[in-house]
This record gives C-alpha cells, structure tokens and sequence, in this order.
C-alpha cells in the first residue's frame, strides 16, 4: 500500500509544498526575529535588583535582565563551572549593569544558583548618559554649586526638572556649535580657498588682501563673541550636578550636562511606558548617534540615505525611461534588440560590489580627479571630487538601478494596446507626440513603479557604497545652511552601513546589538513597504489595461 | 508597428486647416531630435556595459604588460684618477649617484650627467691601505671598508633634502655611524680581505676575513642607557671556526642571524651566528652544478633569500626553509637563466622581489622571483660590464662598462609581482615549507612579500555559492513546481509576492542576523540543524500518508491546493521536536558536544562564523530569485499540454515530471544560472557571517574569503594604481565576467524558451 501511495506521486507532492511551507516559515520568522528584537529596544525595561552570593561575600547586582541560557550540566561542569550534585542544567543569566566607568564592563554573566533574592525596588534609576553608557543605581540627592539642594524623596522630581533645563542648555550649545561656529569656520575656509586661487590665477594684490582681511576680521569677531556665549552656557549647565549610589554603595557624581535621561522604569505603569516607548522611538529616528554610534538615534544615517536616493532617482528616471521607450517603441526587434535585452539583463546580474569598484575607478578617480584639476585647482593637494562622495555614490547606484527602471518600464510600455498608439498616429501626430502625449502618460504608473523598486533596491545597498562615499560618521549632513546648501561632495551616512559598522565593527557589539535590531527593522520596514506600493501599482496597471483590451 | 509617414498627414490635412508650414518643420524636427535621442539613449545602456567591461579591462591590464628599459646618458667615469670603482649606488630620486673607489674614495656625482658633486675620503691612517670592501643593507646605504693592518670603517653616505627657492636640492654627506676612526677587528694586525657588515637598531655585526684564514666577527650591542640615546656598545668578539681557506663571498643576512660562506666553486657553508657565544655550523652544501663557478652573489630584498649568479649564465634562488618537522635548511626555490655566458653582477630592487643580474656580454635581465617572470632581457651594452646598481625605486640603473664608461638607463616595470602563475598556481614563497596558493595582501614593512594567488579566493567564492545553492536550489525549486502548478490560485496570489518580496530585503540585514544570530545559534544547536534536516520531510511524510485516513468530512474541508497552509504546523512541530531532543541525541552519541566529539574524532575543526551559516544565510537570498524565475517557467508552460497528459491517464505528478518539468526545464535552468550569479557575486553576507580567512579547506564547519568581500575589505585601503589596487580590479573583472556568463546563458536560453511557447 505504501509503495502504490509513493506511486501515485502524492508523497512527492506533499513535499513540495513543504518547500513552500519552509520557505514562507523562513520569512516570517525572519521578519518576526527582526521585528520583536528591533521594537523591544525601545521599552523601558524594569531593573532587576539580585541579591547575589558566588560564595565569599554576598553582593548587590542592579541591571537590566538581558538573557537567559542554560548549558547541560555535563557540558558545565567540563568548562569548569561548580554546580549541585542534583542539578540538570546551569543556568546563567545576562545582565546589562552598566556603569562602565566603574566597573569597566556593560554586561556580566551571573549564575542563577547563586541568587538569592530578586526584587524590583521602584526607587531604582536608569540614567542615559552621553558618555560611558547607562547608570543603574539609585539617587542619593541634587546638587547645585556642589551644594545639596534636593535628597531623597524629593530629588527625583527636583532632578527632572534640572534635567530638562540642562537639556535645553545644551541643545542651545548644540547649535551654536554646530550651526554657527560650524558656518564661520567654512566660511573661513571658503576665504582660504578664494585666496589660494586669486593668487594661483595671478590676481592676488593689496585691494584683494585687504577685503579678505576685513572679512577674515569679521567673522573672527562673530566666533569671539559666539566663543563668549559658548563658554557662558557652558558655565551655566555645569551647575547642577546629580549624586547617585551603585549597586555596590560607592556614591558618584553625575554632572547634569552629561545626562540624557533619568527614569524609574519600575515605578512606571503601562500608560507611562507606552509614552516613553514613542519618545525613545522619535528620539532614535531624529537623534544624533553618540559613543562611536552604539548610542543616541540614527538620523544622519536616515538623512543621508534619502539624500542619496534622492539623487539616484532623480538620474537613474530618464535614462531608465529613455532605454526602454527606445527598446519597445523605436528599435526593430532583431539582433541588436536581443542583444540590448541581454546587456540589461547583465546589468542587472553582474554583482553589485563590482559596480562599486568601477565606480570609484571610474567617478571617483577619473571624473572626480579631472573635475578637481579643472574647477577646483586651489583645494589641492586635498581633493574635492576626487574623492568619495555623495555625488559619485548617486550616480553608482544609478547605473546599479538602471535595469530595474528599464525592465518595469518597458513592461508598463507593453501592456499598451497597439490600438491607442495607432489611434494617435491615425489622429496625425507625429510619433514623438504620441509618444508624449499618449504613451508615456499612460505608461507613467509603470515608470513609477519602476522607480521605486530602484530606491528599494538602492536603500538596501552597502557594498558599492562602501566604496563610494558612505563613512561610519560623517561630520556634517550633506545638506546645510552653508551655500550651496547641497554639498555633493560630502561623504555621508547611510542605514544600511550604519548596520553593518556597529554590528561589526564597533568595539561594544553586545551593548549595541539591540540598536543594531531597531535599525534594521526600520530599513525593512521602508524597503518592504517600498515594495508593497509597487507591486500593488504594478497589479493596479496590469488590471487596468486588461480591462483596456478588451 | 504600422508605420506612418507624418508627411502625408501633413499633405492631408493643410487643405482643412491653416498651419504654418513653419510649425509643421517644428513638428517635424521636434519628432527627429526625440528619435535620435531616444537611440542614443538606449544604445547607452550597451554603451554602459561595454564601458563597465573595458574600464575594468583597462585597469587591469597593465597588470600584464611587459617592463621596458632605455637608455638615458652615457659618461666617462668621474674622477677616474681617484681609484677603481668598489660600488656604486643612487639615492631615491636618482639625481644623485655615488662611486665608492677602491682606495677609499667617495665620490658623489649626478647620475644623468656624471658631474662630481663632492668629493669625500675615508680616514685611512699612514701605511695602510684599503684591503676589501662590502655594502651593508641596500635600502640603508651602509658600505664598509676592510683595511690592511685588520682594522674596518663602516660609513654610509645621506642625502639632505632641502627645498631653497621651492626647488628641490639634494646634498649628500656621509656619516660614520661607529664613529670616524677604524675598528680594530683583528688584533693580530692581518689585512681583511673580505668583509661583510649588517647594522640594525640595536646591533650590529661585522664578519671579516684575514690574510692568515681565519674568519673574525665582532658584534655590537647597544646598551640600555638611562640618558638619551648615545648609549654604550657592548661588544662581542669570536673566531668562526670554519675552514676559510676557499671562501670567496661572504653574506650576511641583516637579522645577523645567518652568515652564508661561498666559495667559487659553490660550496656554500651556512652558519648559525645568532647567538654570538653559539655559533654553529648549520648545513654544507654545494649550490652549483659541477663546472660552473660562482660569478655573483646578493641578497634579495628581506634577505630571506640569496641569489646566486654563475658562469653558465644561471641566477638561482636560495632561501632557508623550515620544513614540517621543524627541520633548517637552506634549499633552492627557483632558478633563472640569462644566457650562456658567466653573470657579472645581480642587483635586487630594494622595495620587491625583483633583481636585475647582467652577463658579460652585456645582456641584462630583469626578473621578479615570485612570480617567475621575465620581465626584460636585453642587450645594453656592447662593452663587458662591470659594475650595476638598481635605483632604491627599480626604476633606473647604473652600469659601468670595461672601457670606464658609466651608462645610465630608465627602466619601466610598474608590475613585476603579478603573473599568470602567481595568481592562480602555487607559489613557492621565501621561508614557506612547500609551494602554497596564499592570498596575504596587506603589507606593513617592506621586507614584507604580498603574497597575492586569487585561488583561494575563487574556492571561497564557489564553496559559499555552492553551499548557498545546496539550500536554495532544492527549496526553491520544489516551491516553484509546487506553487506553479499544484497550489490555489487563491493562496498562490499570495505566497508568490510575499516570497519574491524577501528577494528586496537588503543582504546587510541579512548578513548582521546570520553573523551576530544565526552564527552563534548553530553553534549551540549544531546537531539540531542536522536532526531538523531529517525530521522535517519526514514529519511532512508521516503526516501526508496519515492525512488519507482522515474522515473525508475534515479532508474535504481544506480545498485543493491548501496543503501547503496544512504543512506550516507541521514543519514548526517537527523542527521544534528536532531542536527538543538533540540536545539528548548530542548527551547519547556525541559526548555532549559535536563539535569536540568531531574534532577528537575526526579532526574536523568548527569555526564559528563557517559555510553552513554562509550557506543557510545565502541561501535563503538566493531562494526568491530562484523561486521567481522557475516559478514562472513553469507557470507558462501551455495548458493544452498539462490537460492532454491529464486526459491521457497521467496522474498529475506523472504530468508534472513527465511534461510540465520537461518542457520547463530551460526556464529552470537559467533560473538556478541567476541565482547562482547573484550567490556569487553576493557581499555583505559573506562578508558578515564567514571570517573572511582565505583558507582553501571545503570542510562545511569552515570559513572562506570570497571575490566580492574580499573587495570590499581591502579596496578602500588600496593604493590607486597600484599592484594591489589593479589586482582586486581584476577580482572584480573575475566576478563579472563568471556572472556575464551565467547571465548570458541564462538569457539566451529564456529568450528561446520564451520563442518556444509561443509557438507551442
């Protein structure tokens, strides 16, 4: 009975649908992996405080419990590890404890055997800081000047407060800084360099030096007295200053200016951690990244991406469009035709880190060198184009995205009925007005459709761009208040190198991992959701013109 | 297309309606301009292709172009009055050269032109006169001098740069770095007749030969001092207890650990001297064939090896090799022939392994070891030479002639170290046991040999693609037939668009989960991938063979081809059971551990980061390509066909492998050729979920380095125009040129499937 059950195929059958089954389990499960850890980084996690005893001496561990593994007890007691008689398992916990400054780790293993009591006391604080990570600890009291203003019961409230006008202090720091000291100096630098090429032309005299160093002389009377905000500020948000206690009872001190965020995640209820799971999430999409980009947001990284692919569209749409009207509409379809298709469909094979390669060989080092020895001679030795770039980034994955904008186009220009086209002609326009007025309008969904695969096929690429401009951080965002505004020869930041640079190349892989999550889950979020609305544009088109046919 | 001529239109309809005959050329013009650009713009996109192709083309092949030599002045001798030459050499920019005479003259002259810049002389004391002499390190300049009553000078000239003017002016001066007065090597007061000297940082060491047979060494090591660096030499001094008796060359390698005694008939003695107190007689061999006498020595750049010039015209390469037991020995890599006649001098470039060895008929040959290539052989001169020096940059060298004459000649050799065999064989690389493919690019010194073979690279590249496809190919394709042709249209509107969306999702992701999730989750789960692997189909047979004898009523409530939503619990389960009982499995079979249970066993290694990750990771991106692609092949495939075979009595897995497979098998194919382009050429996943070591070892539990990553990882670091940098544009040419190929024929076999429907 058996061997006729495998005769029939039906086994054979069902198995194939288990590849189906398999494969769908696959995605799901990935998006589900991506999804659950990306969106938990944003939760204020409650702290756990463990009363903890390897032996000697009990000990007091606050943190955060990050995971949890067991390892046979066979195989724990071969790696050395002490365990009862009776014990199956070992089991070991992750937590995150913070305080680096102190302890020098972020994270510590601890045993569970050894625990003896675990609590979550609502005093308990997490505070974010812009250096050294997170604190656990609890708060002892506030200090103005160095003298105690606030202890316990009511520092916590008194130290939010304080927080929020250190924040509002240093946001003000933040962008005399940034904004305004970061426009004089280029201006400065832009003097430099008008300078360098008066006299590399043969025009530097008296008149020339003389409004140079008036303007030189003004804007270094700005930065003095911007300096002399700076330093006043700076005098003001050093003033408070909070004392905290740690989990072993030594007390430091926190000065507010460097203070993020202070919480007591366990005397917060689910309405309250909602909200702070929205305003970490905002924080996160329009922050600055902080401590080698394992903390703070990522919104350079999101910047430069849409920049880049910004540009890329706005180059790859028509030639993309150009390409395939030439191949539907005015190519005889023969050899040539059928070799132009396989050229395409190369193009759209031959492996992106090539297209990297050529295009810093090519942009970067041809273009770009050429450019810089014609326009900008003043700048050498330091290359201006000559160099990885926003520009040259664009215009790779241009040349990457080409195929994809071809293919859909070409496919939309297909699915239009001869009858219209000949309908137009017969009307006595011309075949380009036709082609104008009738086909490409009728053809533009298709277009768009073509264009947004290529800026989800464009967003998702790091290897060329590693090659051709993206930097793990870029000082400044390619667009500014600084003319021209848009700087194409900036390097920049992009989402998916973000990705690979903190989960790879950071010095703190664990601390950062969950960053890393959150990342990457909003870049598949875009790219997916990309990928939706043109499919469905797609399928929208393809019914339309059934419809049309018939 | 029905073509209409716009002129008639405009013949017909002037009569209706007043158009200036202006408008219509307008018209006219504007329909030529869209045309002719429209052209343009497509025969752009070849143009693109073709550019891609020929700039990489472009960059890669001065890779392979053959080095050139001319000639650039010829002069008399400078100062001829003032001695014989002993040496010659040049500084960095080949503006300045320096004649060292055998009287103990130092002469610096231009090298274009032969003008004297200065005059020096070393301080030799009344009644004594210059009995040998020997260069230290090229690349450092330090010569030194034997003299007659056994004492030795050791000096090297230095070339001051300063820019007076913003012109560049060079001035040499020489400095005595263990002062101005001789060393006394010999008590005894004996002549030196051969010298060899080597100076490092902290030591220095001289080897002499006296007049009376003996071979002295005296070594110098600077003391720790606590003020400054004018520290105190110790000094060392031993007799070599070596028969000295026929020792014509003397080399001493610079790490003074290695003092090479040859005599002119090639017996060579090798001496341990790295321990001065120690020294020991390491090996003694002959390096010559019988009849042939030694002619020239040197050594090659690093001093890991010696070449030794004879007079049957044969440059051989001799280095020490510590073979697999750990066993010295100094044995011959390579050998080069220049001609018949005797070699009269050999002079290696100072930054490669490069050297140019020149015979007495005056035909020179340049060479690059490594790679075994022979870059120029050329007559250039008519006299016998005498005396040659490469420049410190191998781009121009010094010859002097018997007839006293110095020519000097430019050389362009811009890629000696890259060769068709020392990118795809096994290269014998100095000190390496036996002939290896080794990829080691990265250089932090320049005694440091790139060691360039793009084979390991290429494995790596097939092995990731291979086990990618392992996992792809068999999911995607069964997917395929099964949702082409078995599964509801209904689901199949949407399990297709949710698969090939996965094939957007960007590899970066992908290589961050498979290196920072999946890699460390396999490794704790190891024997449950496997388990999985078994349970899986056999779960899903289990429960299809059970699903017959299901009430017809439940049967009937899941619609045709909805087994696959059916399967999904089925799979869960079955892969949960595997993962619950491996760990038992593991405890009963493998020690609890299969790793260390392999390794004892069968010396298998586990690498974290390895192949199945890669292949798990890779796979699962190439599954939406595959799957796209065959899905439809099969989907097209003409109804009349699948319904005849229907109608004849076939069952439909009969019609399935019998008709539809068969007459989609093309389609296929060109699916799994791009499926396995895109694994090839893949980056960011390899580059995250493997270690990236080049290693040549198709073990599963190890890693690999690939074309495309290894791009990635060194090409922002390469020099632009440099070998390295021309070298990873040929890896790039590598990867497109394996993807134009498959991509091709995959095309090619679409196109005609694609003919062949539509005639069926």
């Amino acid at each position: 009975m058996i061997k006729a059950w495998f005769k029939s195929g039906s086994p054979w059958v069902w198995l194939n649908a288990a590849a189906v089954s398999m494969s769908l389990i696959l995605v799901v499960g990935l998006l589900i992996l991506i999804a659950v850890r990306g969106l938990g980084h944003f939760w204020p996690k409650d702290i756990v405080e463990y009363k903890y005893n390897e032996g000697s001496q009990p000990t007091l561990i606050i943190g955060e419990l990050v995971e949890i593994s067991r390892m046979t007890a066979k195989e724990a007691k071969a790696s050395g590890y002490k365990l009862p008689d009776n014990a199956k398992y070992l089991e070991q916990r992750l937590i995150k404890t913070g305080n680096r400054d102190i302890t020098g780790a972020d994270f510590r293993w601890i045993q569970s055997q050894y625990i003896q009591q675990e609590s979550y006391p609502e005093d308990l604080i997490v505070i974010e800081r812009r250096e050294w990570g997170n604190f656990y600890g609890r708060l002892i009291a506030v200090k103005e000047k160095g003298q105690i203003i606030a202890e316990d019961d009511q520092a916590y409230t008194v130290a939010q407060q304080r927080i929020d006008r250190a924040l509002g202090l240093f946001d003000e720091i933040e962008h005399l800084q940034k904004k305004e000291i970061g426009a004089i100096n280029y201006a400065l630098e832009r003097l430099r360099l008008k300078q360098r090429r008066l006299q590399l032309e043969g025009k530097w005299n008296e008149a020339e030096e003389q409004t140079l160093a008036a303007e030189k002389a003004s804007y270094k009377k700005s930065y003095q007295e911007l300096q002399r905000q700076l330093s006043q500020l700076n005098e003001k948000i050093r003033r408070d200053s909070l004392v905290v206690k740690e989990a072993m009872g030594r007390t430091v001190e926190i000065p507010l200016a460097k203070v993020v965020q202070m919480l007591q995640p366990n005397a917060m209820n689910i309405v309250e951690k909602s909200w702070q799971y929205v305003v970490k999430f905002f924080d996160f999409v329009s922050e600055d990244p902080r401590e080698a980009n394992t903390e703070g947001g990522i919104f350079p990284a999101i910047f430069g991406t849409i920049m880049m692919v910004m540009l890329m569209a706005v180059i790859v749409t028509p030639f993309g469009v150009i390409a395939a009207v030439y191949m539907r509409e005015y190519a005889s379809q023969g050899l040539i035709i059928r070799i132009i298709r396989i050229a395409v469909n190369n193009l759209a094979g031959v492996p992106s880190i090539v297209y990297g390669v050529f295009g810093l060989g090519f942009f970067v080092y041809i273009l770009g060198g050429n450019i810089d020895q014609l326009f900008f001679p003043e700048a050498a030795p330091a290359p201006v184009f000559g160099t990885p770039g926003l520009l040259w980034a664009s215009l790779t994955l241009a040349l990457l995205t080409l195929p994809v904008v071809i293919v859909s186009t070409e496919e939309g220009l297909a699915r239009i009925p001869k009858s219209i086209r000949e309908g137009s002609l017969a009307l006595g326009a011309t075949k380009s007005e036709t082609l104008w007025r009738t086909v490409l309008p009728m053809a533009s969904p298709a277009m768009m459709t073509g264009l947004i695969l290529a800026v989800a096929r464009a967003a998702g690429e790091v290897a060329p761009l590693m090659l051709v401009g993206v930097v793990k951080m870029a000082p400044t965002l390619p667009l500014d208040g600084n003319f021209p505004f848009l700087h194409l020869e900036r390097k920049f930041m992009h989402l998916g190198f973000h990705i690979y640079d903190v989960g790879f190349q950071s010095p703190n892989v664990e601390a950062a991992r969950p960053l890393v999550y959150a990342t990457s889950l909003l870049l598949v979020i875009v790219i997916i959701g990309l990928n939706v609305f043109a499919i469905s544009i797609r399928n929208h088109l393809r019914e339309k013109y059934r419809a049309l046919e018939n | 297309m029905t073509e209409v001529n716009p002129n008639q239109i405009n013949n017909s309809s002037s009569g209706l309606q007043k158009v200036s005959a202006k408008y219509q050329k307008w018209r006219l013009l504007k329909d030529r301009i869209t045309e002719y650009g429209v052209v343009a713009g497509g025969l752009g996109v070849i143009v693109a292709i073709v550019l891609i192709f020929f700039y990489l083309l472009y960059v890669v092949f001065p890779l392979f172009t053959s080095a050139e030599t001319k000639p650039i002045s010829q002069y008399s001798i400078p100062e001829k009055t003032l001695g014989q030459t002993a040496f010659l050499a040049m500084e960095e920019q080949n503006e300045i050269a320096v004649r060292f005479t055998e009287t103990g003259k130092v002469i610096f002259f231009t090298a274009k032109d032969g003008k004297t810049v200065k005059i020096d002389a070393i301080n030799i004391p009344e009644q004594v006169e210059v009995s040998s002499f020997s260069h230290g390190n090229l690349a450092k300049g330090t010569v030194v001098y034997g003299l007659s009553n056994g004492t030795a000078i050791v000096l090297k000239p230095v070339y001051k740069i300063s820019y007076p003017n913003d012109v560049r002016k060079i001035t040499p001066v020489l400095e005595y770095p263990l002062g101005l007065e001789p060393l006394i090597l010999d008590e005894q007061g004996n002549a030196l007749t051969h010298i060899a000297v080597k100076m490092s940082e902290d030591q220095t060491t001289l080897v002499a030969k006296t007049s009376e047979n003996t071979i002295l060494m005296s070594r110098f090591i600077k003391e720790e001092s606590l003020f400054g660096d004018d520290g105190e030499f110790e000094r060392t001094d031993v007799i070599l207890d070596v028969p000295a008796e026929t020792i014509s060359h003397f080399l001493l390698d610079k790490r003074q650990q290695y003092l090479y005694l040859l005599g002119r008939q090639g017996d060579m003695t090798v001496v341990d001297i790295n321990n001065a107190d120690n020294t020991k007689i390491l090996q003694k061999l002959s390096v010559l064939e019988p009849d042939s006498q030694v002619t020239a020595t040197s050594f090659l750049t690093g001093e890991l090896s010696l070449l030794i010039g004879d007079s049957s015209g044969m440059v051989s390469q001799w280095s020490i090799i510590r073979d697999e037991h750990g066993q010295i020995s100094l044995q011959k890599l390579r050998s080069f022939k220049v001609s018949q006649k005797p070699i009269v001098a050999i002079s290696p470039e100072q930054r490669r392994r490069g050297f140019i060895a020149i015979d007495a008929d005056g035909v020179a040959g340049v060479y690059h070891t490594t790679a075994e290539r022979e870059l120029i052989r050329e007559r250039v001169s008519e006299q016998m030479p005498v005396f040659l020096t490469l420049s410190p940059r191998a781009n121009a060298f010094l010859m002097q002639t018997e007839d006293d004459k110095i020519h000097f000649w430019g050389i362009k050799n811009e890629h000696p170290e890259v060769s068709w065999r020392s990118l795809w064989g096994k290269v014998w690389y100095e000190s390496y046991p036996k002939p290896d493919y080794i990829w080691q690019s990265s250089s932090s010194s320049n005694d440091f040999e790139p060691k360039m073979s793009l084979t390991p690279l290429v494995f790596g590249t097939l092995k990731a693609a291979f086990y990618a496809m392992l996992m792809a190919i068999p999911l995607s394709i069964m997917g395929a037939i099964y949702t082409a042709y078995f599964m509801a249209p209904k689901m199949r509107k949407l399990v297709k668009p949710s698969i090939e969306i996965m094939e957007a999702l960007p590899t970066v992701i992908l290589g961050f989960l498979a290196g920072l999730w999946l890699a460390p989750f396999v490794e704790k789960n190891l024997l449950g991938i496997f388990v999985l692997l078994m349970f899986v189909p056999l779960g899903v047979i289990i429960f299809a063979w059970c699903w017959q004898f299901v009430p017809r009523a439940i049967r009937h409530k899941i619609p045709d081809g909805w087994d696959a939503a059916l399967l999904i619990p089925v799979i869960i389960l079955s892969a949960w059971v595997a993962f619950l009982i491996s760990p038992s499995i593991e405890d009963l079979v493998f020690d609890g551990n299969i790793q260390y249970w392999m390794k004892s066993q069968f010396g298998i290694g586990y690498d974290q980061r390895n192949a199945l990750v890669v292949g798990l990771a890779m796979g699962f991106a190439v599954i939406p390509t595959i799957f796209s692609i065959a899905e439809d092949a099969i989907f097209s495939v003409p109804k009349h066909l699948t319904v005849g075979s229907l109608a004849l009595g076939a069952t439909p897995w009969q019609t399935m492998v019998k008709v539809v497979l068969l007459t989609a098998s093309p389609g296929i194919f060109s699916a799994v050729m791009i499926g396995l382009g895109r694994a090839i050429g893949e980056t960011m996943i390899v580059l995250m979920a493997t270690g990236n070591t080049p290693v040549m070892d198709f073990s599963i539990f190890q890693g690999m380095r690939t074309l495309a990553a290894n791009i990635a990882v060194e090409m922002p670091e390469a020099e632009v125009d440099s070998t390295h940098y021309r070298v990873l544009f040929l890896a790039a040419l590598v990867l497109f040129v394996f993807t134009f190929v498959f991509n091709t024929l995959a095309e090619i076999v679409r196109q005609n499937l694609r003919q062949k429907y539509s005639s069926l």
